[in-house]
């Protein structure tokens, strides 16, 4: 009898520890991922900085990869993707941020809660079916707004709406439902003794929002604002679709091409040097999305404390 | 009064950006149905492109879509829900647990062209598996594994210690405890993450191109299931993108059609299992 | 002597106020005399600090509220549509249960008030946040931290800076609601006393759960019971001599 239940125990004991076992190696799995993912962009976009040099890639401007003497200036390349990014949050968070006080203050409840599932919606289309709706809906569009803005010019190459304001506009569509969800419940959080201290002062609805609301609000506002910087510098498929392609000054109206564009649109068919190049752009991509996720990190503890 | 005339205009604003945001929902399912409402018949879901029989459907491309979302999720899933038991229930407070949610945080805000890099050079070259559903499939694991991870995460935490003192103060063994106690009450929470990394999955196109291809035809019968999964194959979101570059926009809306439905099912679902949530904590 | 009108500062006639079916205060007639502390006391859901609210309309932030009956601030009806919301909670300011100060600095806590009523100039605010903080006995503790978080201050600190900011729009009635409710004895202490000094300049309405601290503090009492008004008269007295019977059982702490 007594034997017996030392054996169980063991057994037991040999469950419990290869279940323990099991579990950590799976927490670790992110961190091999991570650590992996970085080896293998710093190994493969290094090699190229190194044969061509930092300075003829990184701030040249001539991209001619597949010329007799190629040329791999992305200077362009990298300001197209901060100056997109830039403009795609300008125009679309102060949107996305007017909509969470509605859904959050304002509106009553049955039409917020008819608001929610909308915008989950938004939120699950697929980049390439905003990409395809771009290029169909809002490219004829800003294809006259081209038209008329240039009309005469004989300098101004047209790109038919595939520029850097379709792209702008679509990332800031695409950003929309993230930072509208993410600072809608921040809003929500804000305890409602601070709107009732606030009213019974003499401030108004607004005054109420906007001076103590959003201030209380903050961190999760900001969290976020930099959660869509980071999904409008990681957009690929739904730009590679509106944004023209060549390599040029991002400027509206011209025909642009971003870092994730690059890769995708030319990744297909490039080899050799140029390949090597290619990775040096998501080396680039790469570090700028570790410099949002740094500040995310930031922000997320800064708000714990 | 002026303060007056403030308020009115900024709440005239609210309205404005309100109003457009609901405008914008509704006029791209509303375009995308109308444009793609002639594709959405059974011929274009049953049959894959071919010339000799005039055929444009998707099939193919379902039937990928299929292998790529199954595959991934039989590794992200217990991965996903292992990570997330142990940061709840065994890690301690200390730097390694910080390292492991900072990274998964981070792997959460990769964007897929990375990762199609990355899987392409990694499954793809170094570990030598091509241009495939598995490289592809491997490659989407790593990217819903935080979503997988912090939903269970945070299902988890939401079990009451109570249950815990019980199920040991009877005598329940940890590992015990953990799958007779905490998985089930944990079971809506982490649903709601799979279903979140279906969808991710389905929509992903960047990462897929990179690693999965752009095969669209259908398994042959001879091959059996398994032969399927080192061939390359492009799913829904895949060829809508191929479709688009290659002006074929009629089947393009088609495949958007269905994508919105399957987006519209699967944010469904999440709404009943977030419910099941809100149940559970009263 | 009481019942010259011009010692009235609130009257209420016959209030009722519904919250969709529930009938949560009924037929309440009561004066409020200015310059006194007037305490509400009566057990939870009894109504008292629905009647608090409905004297500076706060309760009509919870939809679906219908009030019938009057309340007159200085004569004048409070729920006559011509008035202006702002101007009414600038006259009827208000302290709440948990001390909630905004999160931002002590200064711009009290300045809020003042900024929202159109006050601009910094040696103005200056002023007013100086003396809002000496009237509310915090000054001497904050003085030098007024460009700190005013989340960095302990909770009784938290609840006089609250009093601060309801006195820095210069109000003539301060309301109380359960103000000491979440304070320590000692922060507790320090809050009733500072009530004494306030009604000097100020009408002040508080409602309590603790019957010797409206004996030690107000001048006035009101026992609401279910929604109704049970008795109502000068502290020493009701607290003496009860006339009706439920106000005793509660005073003696039979329930509650």
């Amino acid at each position: 009898m007594n034997t017996e239940m030392i054996k169980v125990r063991a057994h037991a004991r040999a469950i419990e520890i290869i279940a323990q076992t099991l579990f950590t190696v799976c927490a670790l799995f992110a961190i091999f991922a991570v650590a992996a993912i970085t080896l293998y962009m710093l190994a493969n976009g290094i090699p190229a900085i190194c044969e061509i040099g930092i300075k003829d890639i990184l701030f040249s401007t001539i991209w001619q990869p597949t010329a007799q003497n190629a040329e791999f200036g992305i200077l362009y390349i990298v300001l197209t993707s901060i100056v997109g990014t830039m403009m795609a949050v300008i125009i679309g968070v102060p949107i996305a941020l007017l909509t969470a006080v509605f859904m959050a203050e304002i509106a009553p409840r049955k039409v917020a809660a008819l608001m929610k599932p909308a915008v989950e919606l938004l939120a699950g289309i697929p980049s390439v079916v905003y990409g395809m709706l771009g290029l169909m809906i809002l490219n004829p569009v800003v294809y006259r707004w081209e038209q008329k803005l240039y009309r005469g010019s004989e300098t101004h190459q047209f790109t038919g709406g595939s520029n850097l304001l379709s792209a702008v506009l679509v990332l800031a569509v695409m950003i929309l439902p993230t930072v509208l969800s993410v600072s809608e419940s921040a809003i929500r959080e804000v305890p409602q003794e601070l709107r009732a201290s606030s009213l019974a002062l003499g401030a108004s609805r607004v005054q109420t929002i906007f001076k103590v609301v959003i201030p209380a609000a903050k961190p999760g506002i900001l969290t976020a604002i930099v959660l869509g910087v980071g999904r409008a510098v990681g957009e690929a498929m739904a730009i590679s679709l509106v944004s023209g392609g060549c390599v040029n000054v991002p400027l509206p109206f011209d025909s642009v091409r971003f870092l994730t564009t690059a890769i995708v649109s030319e990744m297909g068919y490039a080899n050799g040097r140029h390949r090597q190049v290619l990775f040096t752009i998501g080396l680039v991509l790469f570090i700028f999305i570790m410099l949002v996720n740094l500040t995310l990190n930031h922000i997320l503890r800064r708000g714990k404390e | 009064m002026t303060s007056k005339i403030k308020d009115g205009l900024i709440l005239g604003l609210i309205y404005l950006a309100a109003f457009f945001t609901a405008m914008l929902l509704t006029g791209i399912v509303v375009f995308v149905f109308i444009k793609g409402s002639g594709f959405l018949r059974w011929s274009f879901l049953t049959t894959v492109p071919s010339i000799l029989k005039g055929t444009e459907g998707i099939a193919g491309n379902i039937v990928n879509t299929l292998y790529i979302v199954s595959l991934t999720l039989l590794i992200a899933i217990p991965v996903g829900v292992g990570a997330a038991v142990w940061l709840n229930e065994y890690a301690d407070r200390s730097r390694f647990v910080r390292l492991v949610e900072f990274t998964t945080q981070t792997l959460a805000g990769i964007p897929s062209v990375i990762f199609g890099l990355f899987g392409m050079m990694f499954f793809g070259r170094t570990l030598g598996l091509g241009y495939s559903i598995l490289t592809g499939s491997l490659t989407l694991t790593l990217m819903v594994l935080p979503l997988i991870t912090r939903n269970a995460q945070e299902a988890l935490k939401a079990v009451p210690d109570s249950y815990r003192f019980g199920a040991v103060s009877m005598g329940a063994t940890k590992w015990y405890m953990i799958h007779t106690i905490l998985l089930p009450c944990a079971m809506p929470g982490i649903v709601t993450g799979v279903l979140l990394a279906v969808g991710r999955i389905v929509g992903e196109s960047a990462a897929l191109l990179l690693t999965a291809g752009s095969g669209y035809s259908l398994p042959k019968t001879g091959d059996g299931i398994f032969h399927k999964i080192m061939e390359s194959g492009g799913t829904l979101a895949v060829q809508l993108y191929l479709n688009m570059s290659k002006a074929q926009y009629d089947a393009a809306f088609g495949i958007a059609a269905v994508l919105i439905c399957i987006v519209l099912v699967i944010n469904f679902l999440t709404e009943v299992f977030a419910g099941k949530i809100d149940t559970v904590k009263k | 002597m009481r019942t010259k009108i011009s010692d009235i500062k609130i009257r209420t006639e016959r209030l009722n106020i519904y919250y969709g079916t529930v009938h949560a205060l009924k037929d309440i007639t009561v004066r409020i005399y200015a310059n006194k502390v007037t305490a509400l006391i009566g057990p939870s859901g009894c109504g008292k600090s629905t009647f608090l609210k409905s004297l500076n309309r706060m309760n009509e932030l919870t939809g679906g509220v219908r009030t019938e009956g009057g309340v007159y601030l200085d004569e004048k009806d409070i729920y006559s549509p011509q008035v202006d919301m702002a101007k009414l909670r600038g006259r009827v300011g208000m302290v709440f249960q948990q001390p909630n100060p905004f999160p931002m600095s002590v200064y711009d806590n009290i300045a809020y008030g003042p900024r929202i009523h159109g006050i601009r100039k910094k040696s103005e605010l200056d002023a007013i946040v100086e003396d809002s903080l000496r009237s509310a006995a915090i000054w001497e503790e904050v003085k030098n931290r007024l460009g700190q978080s005013a989340l960095s201050l302990s909770g009784g600190q938290q609840q006089r800076l609250c009093i601060a900011r309801a006195l820095a729009i210069q109000p003539e009635v301060i309301l109380m609601d359960e103000p000491t409710s979440a304070l320590d004895p000692a922060s507790t202490l320090k809050t009733e006393e500072l009530m004494k000094i306030l009604r000097t300049k100020y009408t002040v309405v508080v409602v309590t759960h603790n019957m010797q601290q409206a004996a030690r503090v107000s001048d006035d009492t009101v026992f609401f019971l279910n929604g109704e008004l049970v008795e109502a008269g000068k502290t020493k007295e009701l607290f003496a001599y009860p006339r009706d019977s439920r106000t005793r059982d509660y005073i003696n702490g039979r329930f509650g």
